[in-house]
């Protein structure tokens, strides 16, 4: 069951939450909408799931045309940030809770929720309440209460957003797993891009109410659209500077930049990942730029250098595997070059260029 | 019987979240250091108060209904028909004003914790207002309405429907002043819980009713119990502003608390004594109650505050 968001809009009062978007998520593809906070990621995805409603534009499930119908004739399973789960009924309870208001018979009811005890690791658990279970296993609880409805897709908002890091590395994998037994098409909420990639066939990158980029995590991460994109998707070097006749002239670095071949001279910003950016003893003709080492950390799987170049006052991250670590034998106070190996240069809103 | 009103009022109301951790034990140690003398002066004073205000008129009440012995007692209860009137009055009152405090407190609380909308400070506001306005003034003001000097005096008579001066202007005013009690208890509760799960219930196929049944009420009930005996002991010990509205006519408008009152002046001093030992005895039992709930609701609203945190 594929989902399509067509042109959506909503306010909130003077606030656009959502401004004209359209996405489409495959049939059991798992897609997760990543964005800061406020960028619109979970007022979207409650639109999906029909429990806000929009300003405009349309909701399909497959070709079915869902925008007015409820959440109840939408069957959506919705998983919520800090589990929602009914407080007074045990996790039996819990689990049946959607069939019991659709008035199945108990032995249905039963055979069900035992099959989903089974799918999220609880057995045993069934009569315990949600107050004596941990952040995982409540999650897990949330999870098989919101299957247990037979769900034609699957919503979940920030599903391990208040869960400690292990556990989370823990529901990530499983959640991934899961998705791979049960086809079903999911949606999730993050604004942690390393769980949106690890766990998403599709990333959707959001901000302030509309969509930066989607496209699959690798696409994503390569070829950022946006400095914006690109400077959410991790740590990053900024540089700025000019770009002109297929050159990008940033301080004393100078790169080639051959999607700009034109003379006038323009403004523009360069992005730089610390992974990409290699260190010398020695300069490297002009595409190279002279800095002293102020800080190393080489805890890790990668040595984290700081450096600080006095000319620019610029202060740039450094990201060196382990073995061009040993092999520069660095320390800090070091005058050192360092040399991009990739950039990404952004012109701020440039209007098409005639040639 | 209105001191113990008063303070069932200032304690039944909390305004704010309780605070998550309870006072911890050095607290209590710091106290207990104070020298002894002004320990047990201070214990001392207080238990005299109690004792001198509280304890001595509630124990001489039943003292004087049952001076000449039990079976006088059941005599001046049961054998005066207006005093079975006001008994049985009481016993009508009381829950249909419940009642309809119980439907206006879960309205009012739902709307004010679940919705935003222009006026909702102030309807937070006038909810309280009856508790600001003397009774006797509350009185006043519904015989301004449906007396017969009053805005709807006419038409009502010419109707043939009445209210003032009989049982629906009782019920009507006993309504109004004890309007806060369910909805004041209520508001704190239902925000400390908010709408989660009553989200999560409408995402799981629940239509409206489902939800509020299987879900909110739950939540919500040992709040709206507490509401509800506290709504009931002050409906009970009314006496202003049905005073006012009752027109005082024995044996057709009088409730309990008018019934003691008039037997009073009557100087029939055992029969006004034994309906307040009853009416007392109610206020007794309604306090038991009322410590019982308290634990609850605090329990209650103590696990909406840690909410459901991760481990």
């Amino acid at each position: 069951m594929s989902i399509v968001v067509k042109n959506l809009t909503k306010h909130f009062g003077n606030f656009t939450a959502l401004n004209d978007v359209s996405l489409e998520a495959p049939s059991g593809s798992l897609l997760a909408l990543l964005g800061p906070s406020g960028s619109g990621k979970t007022t979207l995805l409650r639109i999906i799931a029909g429990l806000e409603g929009a300003d405009r534009g349309l909701v399909l499930y497959q070709d079915e045309d869902v925008t007015h119908q409820s959440p109840k004739d939408r069957q959506v399973g919705f998983v919520f940030q800090h589990y929602a789960l009914f407080r007074h009924m045990s996790v039996y309870e819990n689990i049946a809770f959607g069939m019991r208001v659709r008035r199945k018979p108990q032995a249905e009811v039963d055979a069900r929720v035992r099959e989903l005890l089974h799918l999220v690791r609880l057995e045993g658990l069934g009569q315990r309440y949600p107050s004596q279970l941990s952040g995982g296993q409540r999650q897990r609880v949330a999870l098989a209460r919101a299957l247990a409805v037979q769900p034609r897709i699957l919503l979940l908002d920030e599903p391990f957003g208040a869960l400690d890091a292990k556990v989370r590395q823990e529901l990530r994998q499983w959640l991934r797993q899961l998705h791979d037994e049960i086809h079903l098409t999911t949606v999730f909420v993050t604004h942690d891009q390393e769980e949106a990639f690890e766990v998403a066939d599709r990333v959707v990158v959001m901000r302030a109410g509309h969509i930066e980029q989607s496209g699959t995590p690798q696409e994503v991460f390569d070829h950022p659209a946006t400095p914006f994109v690109m400077d959410f998707l991790g740590n990053v070097n900024v540089f700025h500077g000019r770009v002109e006749n297929g050159m990008a002239m940033l301080g004393a670095l100078n790169v080639a930049y051959p999607e700009y071949p034109h003379a006038e001279s323009r403004q523009a910003t360069a992005y730089v990942r610390p992974h990409e950016l290699d260190i010398e003893h020695t300069p490297i003709g002009t595409s190279s730029l002279e800095v002293r080492v102020t800080q190393i950390n080489p805890a890790g799987s990668v040595a984290k250098v700081r450096v600080f170049s006095e000319e620019f006052g610029l202060a740039l991250n450094v990201d060196l595997n382990l073995e061009r670590y040993a092999q520069l034998r660095i320390k800090t106070g070091d005058r050192v070059f360092v040399a991009p190996r990739n950039v990404r240069v952004f012109m701020p809103e440039a209007p098409d260029y005639v040639i | 019987m209105p001191t113990e009103i008063e303070q069932v009022t200032m304690h039944g109301v909390p305004s704010h979240l309780p605070p998550v951790v309870s006072v911890s034990k050095t607290h209590g140690r710091a106290a207990q250091q104070d020298p002894a003398w002004l320990r047990y002066s201070l214990i001392g004073t207080a238990m005299a108060i109690i004792g001198l205000l509280i304890i001595v008129p509630v124990v001489s009440v039943f003292y004087q209904a049952f001076a000449a012995g039990p079976g006088v007692y059941w005599k001046n209860l049961t054998g005066d028909s207006d005093t079975r009137h006001s008994i049985y009055l009481t016993f009508l009152v009381v829950p249909v004003s419940v009642a309809a405090n119980v439907v206006f407190g879960v309205a009012a609380a739902w709307a004010i914790t679940r919705f935003r909308f222009p006026g909702r400070t102030l309807l937070t506001t006038l909810i309280d207002l009856p508790f600001a306005i003397s009774p006797v003034v509350a009185g006043l003001m519904f015989l301004l309405l449906f007396g017969m000097q009053g805005y709807f005096g006419p038409w009502l008579r010419e109707h043939h429907i009445k209210i003032a001066f009989a049982l629906p202007a009782l019920i009507l005013v006993t309504t109004f002043v004890t309007l806060p009690f369910v909805a004041r208890e209520l508001i704190p509760v239902m925000e400390a819980i908010g709408s989660d799960e009553e989200i999560a219930a409408i995402s799981l196929g629940a239509n409206g009713w489902q939800m509020f049944w299987r879900v909110t009420v739950p939540n919500i009930k040992w709040g709206l119990l507490y509401g509800v005996i506290l709504c009931n002991a002050r409906a009970m010990g009314e006496f202003g502003a049905v005073y006012v509205v009752s027109g005082h006519i024995a044996g057709q408008t009088d409730t309990m608390p008018l019934r003691v009152e008039k037997l009073f002046q009557e100087y029939n001093n055992p029969g006004s004594f034994a309906v307040a030992s009853l009416l007392t005895s109610l206020a007794l039992v309604t306090l038991f109650i009322k410590i019982v709930l308290e634990r609850k609701t605090q329990q209650e609203l103590k696990e909406a505050a840690e909410p459901q945190a991760s481990t």
